[in-house]
């Protein structure tokens, strides 16, 4: 047992390693490139700039990738995170300006997220469709739907509750941040402290082994995509808390790709199986940095996709057994001869 | 007996059925609405639709799936934009190169699919991200195409008209090429080998490998067809806004996929059609013209209709393989 944990938790950090080093790389040019990159000033008793700033941003990223890490561990994605984000927002603030009371609205938002993941596990599990095109039916509707709520338009709102949480700090961080502190680490306790991790990591190993051994199956997804529903309805709340307002056409726009990116460079497999909630915090980080980066050289927020794109093919070579499989016979070729 | 049909062409008739109740509800609903002319404006406005949908058609049947169409759709449109207003360049060679890029985009993609077994979704989603940036640097802002070879000569007098109606309706060069296109791809995958093939790796990639067929090299070259059918569509795109516009056609993917699967394929590969796509498509279109015809209803609810009737085709395709099962 003890051998086991401990090769464990080698592999895991050796899983580690690749997006560490990454992040390590970034915060190293900018800190030669970037002037005022690492510089921190407490204002009001709150704490303020760049790297505070992408911690804030990659807050909402890091919760969604949470939820985001369990689907994918189950062997499945969730494509319609960023329309659930938008449904969750949109429907807070349509509450807040038809009266509703801050919790309500907040509640309601998040209740919204759970029935939409719930709804993508029903299909998964009952319906047995290909998670991706489970997910992509509500990823087409479901920004309908949120435009439906706002009837079209931008709904501005003025709650001092629902502007905190994505304003608001506590302990002289951002409130994001400390939401993300939350979410990791019940998350972390279900899935390491309970069997629910290992049920998670059995089901995404192999499906019809798991259920053989009495693992309900069926039961964990269906989990596993509500959670992933809650996290998007959570970012949908932070991110329509930071402007203000519930934008339904731009609310969540590309957070499915900013969520697995994360999930693949923080070492899970998108086969399934083991999974490492760390890893994808880390990686939702490295990818608020490096689109802070590229913002800071100046490359515009329209660019700034491409050299993204660069980064996550070059890691995804690298996660990828058969290119290791093909260096490993070229090494041991040239070894041979 | 042979009235009854095999199982695996339910779906495409109920697309048929779908397209030709769409039609007739429209009919009774709206007066107007069964004319000449709407059938026109259904075929010119998603003719770039048509022809993305027709290469996303390659990529199912092969098991695969390709979300970078509508980036590098938006890509194409502004590279010839940009070649033909700012740099002087002649439509047609201007068309080809965005041609010749598609295809080596999409062959780039395959070939990271094939050789290093990544998830295709994958890919093609940093595809995407690729495209639509390479769109934006290209050129930031939409740019408008006024070169008079194209306004005049390919959209004026490349036009025909059809005697049917009371005044005729004109037909543009974009619909002319939608419907080559479809005519192309439909030989190729009924009538040719790699046709077959690509059926047959969608089917079963293993039992395909062990009959001896080329997986690797159909596997890429339906990705680079796709990366192609793309580049066209954005030609066609370009040609229909006489514009080019990186901002253009997000999302055009999942309006692809949806009309592929409206049109009968099937999600996990190995059966579908090119005549499917292209009813797809049309009900597609019907959708949209009859939420406009109801004038009341904000264009949202395209997307929630569309996403019903791709939800109801899943389930008929579930339900389809169930009997097929029973049967065996």
């Amino acid at each position: 047992m003890s051998t086991r944990s401990g090769s464990s938790s080698a592999s895991s950090l050796r899983r580690l390693a690749l997006p560490m080093a990454a992040l390590l790389l970034l915060l190293l040019f900018n800190f030669l490139f970037t002037p005022g990159f690492f510089a921190v000033e407490v204002r009001d008793g709150r704490l303020y700039g760049t790297l505070i700033d992408i911690l804030n941003h990659g807050s909402k990223i890091g919760i969604v990738a949470i939820g985001m890490t369990l689907v994918i561990a189950t062997g499945g994605v969730d494509l319609s995170v960023g329309a659930v984000a938008a449904i969750a927002g949109a429907a807070a603030a349509h509450l807040i300006v038809s009266g509703s009371s801050p919790p309500v609205a907040i509640a309601s938002g998040l209740i919204l997220g759970v029935l939409a993941g719930a709804w993508n596990g029903i299909l998964v599990t009952m319906l047995r469709l290909q998670p991706i095109v489970a997910t992509l039916i509500l990823m087409v509707a479901g920004r309908g739907i949120a435009q439906l709520i706002t009837n079209g338009l931008i709904i501005t709102y003025d709650s001092p509750t629902l502007t905190f949480i994505g304003n608001g700090s506590l302990g002289g961080l951002p409130f994001p941040v400390m939401m993300l502190a939350v979410v990791l680490a019940i998350t972390a306790i279900l899935a390491r402290r309970t069997a629910i991790g290992l049920f998670v990591e059995c089901v995404g190993d192999n499906a019809a082994a798991a259920r053989m051994s009495g693992v309900p199956d069926r039961a964990v997804k269906l989990l596993a995509y509500a959670s992933c529903g809650l996290c998007a309805g959570l970012a949908g709340l932070i991110e329509c808390s930071y402007i203000r307002a519930a934008d339904a056409n731009n609310a969540g726009m590309l957070l499915e790709l900013d969520a697995i990116l994360a999930v693949v460079l923080g070492g899970t497999a998108l086969t399934g199986g083991r999974f490492s909630l760390i890893g994808s915090v880390l990686g939702a980080m490295l990818i608020q940095i490096l689109t802070k980066t590229l913002y800071m050289q100046n490359v515009s927020a329209d660019i700034a996709p491409a050299p993204k794109a660069l980064v996550v093919l070059v890691v995804c070579l690298l996660h990828s057994p058969a290119l290791r499989q093909r260096l490993a016979n070229l090494v041991s070729r040239r070894a041979g001869a | 007996m042979k009235l009854i049909p095999s199982p695996r062409h339910i779906p495409m008739l109920a697309t048929a059925v779908v397209l030709v109740g769409a039609f007739s509800l429209g009919s009774a609903l709206y007066p107007n609405f069964a004319s000449w002319g709407v059938i026109r404006n259904l075929l010119v406005d998603n003719a770039f639709l048509g022809i993305a949908a027709i290469g996303a058609t390659f990529v199912i049947i092969s098991g695969g799936i390709d979300l970078s169409v509508g980036s590098v759709m938006a890509f194409t449109s502004i590279l010839i934009a940009s070649l033909i207003e700012q740099h002087g360049v002649h439509p047609i060679p201007a068309s080809g190169l965005a041609l010749i890029l598609g295809a080596a985009f999409g062959l780039g993609q395959g070939a990271l699919i094939q050789a290093f077994r990544l998830p295709p979704f994958l890919i093609t989603l940093a595809g995407m991200f690729l495209a639509r940036g390479l769109a934006f640097a290209i050129h930031p802002q939409s740019l408008g195409i006024r070169d008079p070879f194209i306004a005049t000569t390919i959209n004026e007098s490349l036009t025909f008209s059809l005697p049917l109606g009371p005044r005729g309706i004109q037909i543009p060069l974009t619909v002319d090429l939608f419907i080559a296109a479809a005519i192309v791809a439909w030989l190729v995958l009924t009538g040719m080998r790699f046709g077959r093939a690509v059926h047959a790796i969608g089917d079963d990639e293993h039992a395909a490998n062990l009959m001896g067929l080329p997986v690797a090299r159909t596997r890429i070259a339906v990705y680079g067809i796709s990366g192609f059918m793309s580049a066209f569509a954005g030609v066609v795109f370009a040609l229909y806004q006489q514009s080019g516009d990186p901002a253009s056609c997000k999302g055009m993917e999942l309006d692809a996929i949806a009309a592929v699967v409206i049109g009968g394929t099937l999600l996990r590969g190995g059966v579908g059609s090119v005549i499917g796509t292209v009813m797809g498509v049309m009900v597609f279109g019907l959708i949209q013209t009859m939420i406009a015809f109801q004038g009341d209803l904000s264009s949202w609810w395209t997307r929630i209709v569309v996403g019903v009737l791709v939800l109801t085709f899943l389930v008929l395709q579930r339900g389809v393989e169930w009997v097929g099962r029973r049967r065996n």
